[in-house]
């Protein structure tokens, strides 16, 4: 990989100060380096971040069709990542204008990196440093333990997407003066209310005891309060001993595991607990990026626009632009465009904002024509638009901005997909207008990895409960995984899980040439064991 | 190079949007066009898995910077890299087993498409990495496929179509590529699939059952040149002889004016075919492959099978040292022989069904060739097991008469169910075919949701 010639990075130069008097904030520093074919092939199994470590699954071929996206949180072909400072990658034969466009929609995706609220917990490390330095951890660790460095990494790969992103960035976000210790929740949360069951003026009772003791003893408050706890109680000091730890269900498989696992927690296997450790941080770099792809597309293509137009340097390219500028933004008459609806939605809040309609007032009118004609002149709407890129992800941004309005205006659709026997092709229709039903769409079409729940307690092993949401697990992964899971946690491991009931009748249709008339699935709870490395499988 | 591709795609775009202006009902452009960039041709398809070519998860999550921006295609190639490091990760795969673990390494199918739109196949080994994840195929294949779209129409009205997959020149199993005439292509990636599949899956080394003919045969023809003497006087070679001769004696010195009275003609200038002995190479085996493409077949059975067939052809090649001709032969109520693979897994699903149509052409073909005498033959067929000829009244005559020449019949049966209720298993059963020839004859009952693993498993009991 070479850098850009000074001559295009004086173009970046160019294009870092205009974005900046736009209002975009990003850091000084970049890195623009010029990609060939080779170089993709291999950064792109590494998600272009050329320090990842080493796996031998990056040397095959992957299957992705099987929800590709929902197994990799991440875009093999992305053009900035979100480094210290930020690495881009650029075709070696872009045509300065071209150069022009594609810097200002890589400085917008540098600014979102560096303001939007989900990446907080990757602002103060530079990740291709970080990774470099586990790459070497890896390479050391294979030297010593041979090929079981790559079964600790394929198991834990297993689970990385169940990292509990929300859980980690809400633990940023927590303001300290907020933040009690464990033993405090322990108390409140699960001693007093499920396992004493103190009525509702026992527990007040407790909190203004608790409140007082703040009052009186400052810094030593907890430990003057537990002393009277311990003579009131004298259960509690051992059951906090013994549950306390894992008294919150987790979301984060990965983090229990390696806080948790009695296999892991022996001396011979505690390198492994590096591994997961990587795997796990690789994980949540990557998650708000896939969060935030309508929004992080939508805010860059946003800024290309808009200062491309402005930039006095590439007078007489305007058509060429045009073009360009049109693929990459149109909305498709079939399908979904990130890049365009992204922008589009921008465009509308921007718009909505500047005449004073993001507001209650707002909302309230039902009279098309008012509504039509509302107009505060606010002038708000760079400061809604900073405060979106700021503040929201793609199921935010989708829930909160798509109304009517806005797919009226774009003429936006549900697109529908049935089989037409006579003809035997797939037809696509228009199957709604709705904003409602559109937003569903597209809200369904979010990234969303399952949501499971770990509970230690029940049945005495790793119990994993998943909460159903209408779509069932992919069944031919269930046994791989949890055979990883199992080597990791070192004994049986559960898995509570829905899945369809089997209609009969269903095998007995002609082949497809009639579909069935569509009826709601149902389904039902059903409990796989993985023990020994044998999945068993039993219906509650 | 790179700019190419969005300027192209983008006026196709254009033409693409006017006719959709005009609210005529079109076809729709395969997943590329639809998605406007060459985003993710020649990513691996999985064999087994019935994609929706146009899924609106792609949309949102397979559009990215540097294709859709820069307009660079994704790289391609990625396969060659892999075959490089393939001995290693077979000898790690086995470790696997020795460790207690099961395989990784799973055979796919890769479609590139190629110059004009001609796929070419390629067979890699690839992996999934298994995760708890949703499945996003459980609305398919019945409507549902829901996905935005934009511009004018009233709700209800049909705004394009798509060839259902199978259809005829319809995008192949990868999502991406279509096109014919790759066998060639093909042929080299299938040699090493065929290798890897005998390491890896310790296939069966095929016995020769003493009726495989010689590798070689002499043919004699005049081929040979021979100076001064010989049967048949060859009159451009000795001309050009003689000029080249007199060239050097300089008696030609222009060559725009050449006298031909002047020339000396030598008698060593003469140059004669001779009658000569010539190697003639020979195809070892025969292969035919047999689809039942008829309206049940739609999706899965019809995944199933030709995956199979696909490993066998690899394997056979493998074999045979690549000494292997295919014929392919489709059928549902009467059988028609095609060119090629791509015709053969591509051809769309047709009516009803009848097994015998296909044996007997078999049997037609080997008869026109006299193809029995020169060659070991295999036949392989496959099909969801329904048969409107119920008792196999059509159908055993003709098994029958191949199995007096073939070296194995294999029958796959890729059905809904693997009780062995179909008619085709119920009458083969009947029949007692498989007891009276065990060797000839052999029948697998996969069903429809098989893995590629126990495909692999049934050719084992196939070809064993």
């Amino acid at each position: 990989m070479e850098l850009i010639d000074q001559h295009t990075k004086k173009i970046m130069e160019g294009c870092k100060e205009r974005a900046r008097d736009a209002g975009l904030r990003f850091q000084d520093e970049s890195l623009e380096y010029i990609v060939t074919n080779q170089d993709l092939l291999e950064l792109s199994p590494k998600y272009m971040i050329p320090t990842l470590y080493d796996y031998w699954v990056h040397d095959v071929e992957v299957l992705r069709e099987k929800g590709r996206y929902e197994l990799y949180p991440n875009n093999p072909y992305e053009t900035v990542i979100n480094t210290r400072p930020a690495i881009s990658f650029y075709n070696d034969n872009n045509p300065d204008w071209l150069n022009v466009m594609i810097f200002y929609h890589v400085l917008a995706h540098i600014d979102f990196f560096q303001n939007n609220m989900c990446f907080k917990h990757t602002w103060d490390e530079d990740f291709a440093g970080q990774a470099l330095s586990d790459k070497s951890t890896i390479a050391m660790l294979r030297s010593e333990r041979g090929r079981w460095v790559d079964y600790v990494i394929e198991f834990s790969r297993g689970m990385d997407n169940l990292v509990g992103f929300h859980g980690a960035l809400s633990d940023i976000n927590q303001p300290p003066e907020i933040k009690v210790s464990a033993k405090i929740d322990f108390y409140f949360d699960v001693f007093l209310q499920s396992i004493r069951r103190l009525s509702i003026t026992e527990y007040l009772k407790e909190i203004d005891r608790y409140n007082d003791a703040v009052r009186h003893f400052g810094s030593i408050a907890e430990t003057a309060f537990f002393s009277d706890v311990a003579r009131k109680y004298p259960e509690f000091e051992a059951l906090f001993a013994r549950r306390g730890g894992v008294h919150k269900k987790s979301r984060d498989l990965l983090q229990f595991i390696q806080e948790n696992s009695p296999f892991l927690g022996k001396e011979e296997n505690r390198w492994m607990k590096s591994i997961l450790q990587i795997v796990r941080k690789t994980s949540l770099f990557f998650q708000p990026q896939i969060r935030t792809k309508i929004l992080n597309e939508g805010w860059a293509s946003y800024w290309h626009e808009k200062l491309f137009l402005k930039d006095d340097r590439i007078d007489g390219n305007e058509v060429a632009f045009a073009r360009v500028n049109a693929m990459v933004t149109a909305l498709p008459r079939i399908g979904i465009n990130p890049y365009a609806l992204g922008m589009r939605l921008f465009d509308h809040i921007e718009d909505m904002s500047n005449k004073g309609k993001i507001s209650t007032e707002f909302q309230r009118i039902q009279n098309e024509q008012k509504r039509q004609q509302f107009d505060k002149k606010t002038g708000s709407g760079m400061d809604s638009v900073f405060k979106i890129r700021e503040d929201f992800d793609d199921f935010l941004f989708i829930k909160s901005f798509v109304d009517q309005d806005f797919v009226d205006q774009h003429k936006l659709f549900v697109t529908g997909r049935r089989l037409n026997t006579q003809r035997m092709t797939w037809e696509y229709f228009i199957k709604s207008r709705d904003a409602g039903q559109y937003r569903q769409m597209l809200l369904d079409s979010l990234y969303h990895p399952p949501f499971i729940e770990i509970d230690r307690t029940k049945e005495g092993c790793l119990y994993l409960d998943h909460q159903f949401e209408g779509k069932p697990l992919v069944n031919e992964f269930i046994n791989n995984t949890m055979l990883g899971i199992e080597y990791l946690w070192g004994g049986p491991v559960k898995l509570e899980t829905s899945e369809m009931i089997e209609d009969p009748q269903e095998s007995l249709n002609d082949g497809g040439y009639n579909m069935p008339p569509e009826k709601e699935p149902s389904w039902h709870r059903v409990v796989y064991t993985m023990q020994d490395r044998q999945l068993s499988k039993t219906v509650l | 190079m790179q700019k190419d591709t969005p300027v192209q795609n983008d006026s196709e775009g254009i033409a693409r949007q006017a006719e959709e202006g005009s609210g005529l009902v079109h076809a729709m452009p395969d997943e590329r066009g639809a998605v406007g960039r060459p985003g993710h041709n020649g990513g691996a398809g999985d064999v087994l898995s019935l994609t929706p070519s146009l899924s609106n998860m792609r949309a949102i999550y397979g559009s990215s910077d540097l294709v859709f921006l820069q307009g660079s295609s994704a790289p391609g190639g990625t396969y060659v890299h892999s075959l490089k490091a393939i001995d290693e990760l077979l000898e790690r795969d086995k470790l696997r087993e020795k460790d207690g673990f099961p395989r990784k390494i799973r055979v796919g199918r890769l479609v590139k498409p190629g110059r004009g739109d001609k796929g070419k196949i390629i067979l890699v080994p690839t992996t999934v990495e298994e995760k708890f994840i949703h499945d996003v195929r459980s609305s398919e294949p019945g409507s549902g496929g829901q996905s935005g779209g934009t511009g004018e129409g009233k709700e209800g009205e049909v705004i394009g179509e798509e060839q259902v997959e199978g259809g005829e020149g319809g995008a192949g199993a990868g999502g991406a590529g279509q096109g014919e005439g790759g066998e060639h292509e093909m042929e080299s990636s299938a040699y090493d699939l065929g290798k890897v599949l005998g390491e890896k899956f310790e296939l069966p080394n095929l016995k020769s059952k003493g009726k495989k003919r010689s590798l070689t045969r002499y043919t004699y023809d005049l081929t040979d040149r021979h100076k001064g003497r010989g049967q048949l006087l060859d009159k451009k070679a000795t001309l050009r002889k003689i000029i080249e001769t007199n060239i050097s004696l300089e008696k030609i010195l222009d060559p725009e004016d050449i006298d031909p009275a002047n020339l000396l003609v030598s008698p060593q200038d003469e140059i004669y075919r001779i009658l000569s002995k010539e190697k003639d190479y020979e195809s070892q085996a025969m292969v035919f492959f047999l689809r039942d493409y008829s309206g049940s077949m739609m999706g899965r059975p019809t995944d199933v099978v030709v995956t199979q067939h696909v490993l066998i052809y690899s394997w056979l090649l493998f074999q045979y040292e690549k000494q292997v001709e295919t014929r392919f032969i489709l059928h549902d109520t009467a059988a028609k022989e095609v060119p090629d693979f791509f015709t053969y897994y591509n051809q769309s699903v047709a009516g009803g069904t009848k097994v015998g149509s296909a044996y007997r052409l078999v049997n037609e073909i080997v008869e026109a060739g006299n193809l029995a005498r020169d060659y070991n033959i295999y036949v392989f067929h496959g099909t969801d097991g329904d048969d409107w000829d119920n008792d196999g009244r059509e159908t055993i005559p003709e098994i029958k008469k191949i199995l007096t020449f073939a070296n194995r019949i294999g029958i796959t049966i890729a059905g809904r169910t693997t009780d062995a209720s179909t008619s085709v298993e119920r009458y083969i059963s009947n029949s007692r075919l498989l007891d009276e020839y065990p060797k000839g004859i052999r029948m697998d009952s996969v069903g429809e949701n098989a893995t590629e693993v126990r495909l692999i498993e049934g050719i084992k009991t196939l070809l064993s």
